[in-house]
């Protein structure tokens, strides 16, 4: 976490790592709503907080005045190194129109519903799997020893590397997580085995093609041409960076809420067929994802004196708590029916791998459940928050009951 | 009251992330990218206008126009 002082008023000083807003971000958000709609701070270098649904949805949606040069919050902007907008340093997350379009589209086919319901029971083994390593102890972390494992688990299965690397695999996703706002100097270095390691893997699908991710990134063709490698692993990085903790993040808040809401542990275990609606009402009430813009330009707006590169906090998560775009928005109600959440973005850079997070999710709750049909939180207060723009439960442990 | 009802879906406004296939998938389905489309010409039934509208108020974009 920062050494930063401690925030006092979140209107003008906000901190998405200050302790409060990492531990309870809930009833910030909700103050803000009502006295200071688009918050300010002088952190970072300066930036905006819209904490309602309108001013989310409006900036979303606005890539002439704010571009996605970098989605993630750090003290320094984009450097020279960085490639510029509008292709940006993982295109297409980091792409602005036009070139965002082209990027996405290339990715898109592989996160289509056919292909990813066809990992269902890859996913399932592996849930089962890791179920079945946790034993019968009476209490189990449902994070550091469940939740955190799948997202990786899936991504080395769709890239096709071999399954006897996955603990490799894993530290290098620990690398790439941790490393992503380090400075590019910085990264380039880290980044220097885990490329070693990807391009002997690309290099073994270009002899032996199969039906894989890996080999559709190599196959797929950009004007008549194929990807050139550093794209191909650019994208592989993206989709690691964008697909782990945010999922993890997403079982880890499910598993957390229904270990004290025994209601609704109930209802799910009695009720097979709320999952998917319930699953949406997971991502409303407990979004995992913030992203953030750049502003492009000088200019007045939302009634914000907004400066060139002042950073938008883009609250996804804050908007799904909006009463003014949700009846009872700080009620979870399981079978919620009209569900018009944002957890997954909106606009053009909505979440491409939003067919796979819901896959996962479903599939992880349903094995768990299954498994564990009554459980609890086994020490609330241990519980902790991950800090930043990703937010989910890292340390889990969950008292079994018999 | 005139014609039938109808559905579609605005492939402008769209972002294909599927509240309606999987609401509805007997009106809707998805393309190869993933996006939402109307299966048929989308003309409604008594029974199917209320999973229609349904999966019309859970969609994040707003991009399924229910006409008459
Ligand atoms: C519950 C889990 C997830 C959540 C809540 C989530 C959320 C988001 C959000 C909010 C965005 C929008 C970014 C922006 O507006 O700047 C996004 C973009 C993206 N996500 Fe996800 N995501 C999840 C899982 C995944 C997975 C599993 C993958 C792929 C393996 C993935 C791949 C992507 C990609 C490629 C983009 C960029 C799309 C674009 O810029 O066009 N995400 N995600
Ligand atoms: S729910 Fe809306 S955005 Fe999603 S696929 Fe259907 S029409 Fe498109």
């Amino acid at each position: 976490m920062t050494d930063s002082p401690l925030v006092q008023d979140f209107a003008t000083d906000w901190d998405h790592s200050d302790p409060q807003w990492v531990a309870d971000p809930y009833p910030i958000w909700d103050d803000l709503r009502q006295r200071c709609p688009v918050a300010h701070t002088e952190r970072y270098g300066g930036g905006w907080f819209p904490a309602t649904h309108a001013g989310v949805s409006e900036i979303a949606k606005d890539t002439d005045n704010f571009t996605s040069r970098t989605v993630v919050i750090g003290n320094g902007r984009p450097t020279e190194l960085d490639l510029p907008a509008p292709i940006g340093v993982a295109p297409p997350i980091t792409s602005d129109p036009p070139f965002h379009a082209i990027a996405r589209r290339l990715i898109l086919p592989a996160f289509a519903p056919g292909p990813i319901n066809a990992l269902e029971p890859m996913i399932r083994e592996l849930c089962s799997k890791l179920l079945e390593n946790m034993g019968d102890a009476d209490v189990v972390n449902a994070g550091t020893q469940y939740a955190q494992y799948i997202p990786p688990g899936v991504i080395r299965g769709m890239l096709g590397f071999p399954e006897e690397d996955i603990e490799l695999f894993l530290e290098f996703v620990h690398i790439i997580l941790e490393g992503i706002d380090h400075p590019v100097e910085e990264r380039i270095i880290e980044f220097e085995p885990i490329e070693k390691y990807f391009v002997a893997q690309m290099e073994d699908h270009l002899d032996n093609p199969r039906d894989d991710l890996t080999s559709y990134l190599l196959n797929v063709e950009l004007d008549g041409q194929n990807l050139a490698m550093e794209h191909v692993f650019g994208t592989m990085i993206l989709i690691l960076v964008a697909g782990i903790d945010t999922t993890w993040s997403a079982v880890g808040s499910a598993i957390w809420h229904l270990a004290h809401h025994p209601d609704d542990l109930e209802r799910l275990v009695n009720e097979p067929d709320l999952m998917p609606v319930a699953i949406e009402e997971f991502l409303r009430f407990y979004a995992p994802v913030t992203m953030a813009r750049l502003v492009k330009h000088d200019m007045e707006y939302q009634g914000c004196p907004m400066k060139v590169d002042d950073w938008i906090l883009l609250g996804f998560p804050a908007a799904n708590r909006d009463p003014v775009a949700f009846k009872d928005a700080d009620k979870f109600i399981i079978d919620r029916a009209e569900n018009r959440h944002v957890a997954f973005g909106l606009g053009i850079h909505r979440c491409a791998g939003s067919n796979l997070a819901r896959l996962e999710m479903r599939v992880a709750l349903e094995e768990f459940i299954k498994r564990y049909p009554r459980f609890d939180l086994a020490e609330p207060e241990a519980v902790t928050w991950a800090p930043g723009q990703i937010r989910g439960p890292r340390n889990l442990p969950i008292r079994i009951l018999h | 009251m005139g014609g039938p009802v109808k559905v579609r879906i605005d492939p402008e406004i769209c972002q294909g992330q599927g509240r309606c296939f999987s609401i509805a998938p007997g009106i809707f389905d998805f393309d190869d990218l993933g996006n939402g489309v109307v299966i048929g010409d989308g003309t409604l039934t008594s029974d199917t206008l209320e999973l229609a509208r349904l999966a019309q108020s859970n969609c994040p974009e707003h991009a399924i126009f229910i006409e008459e």
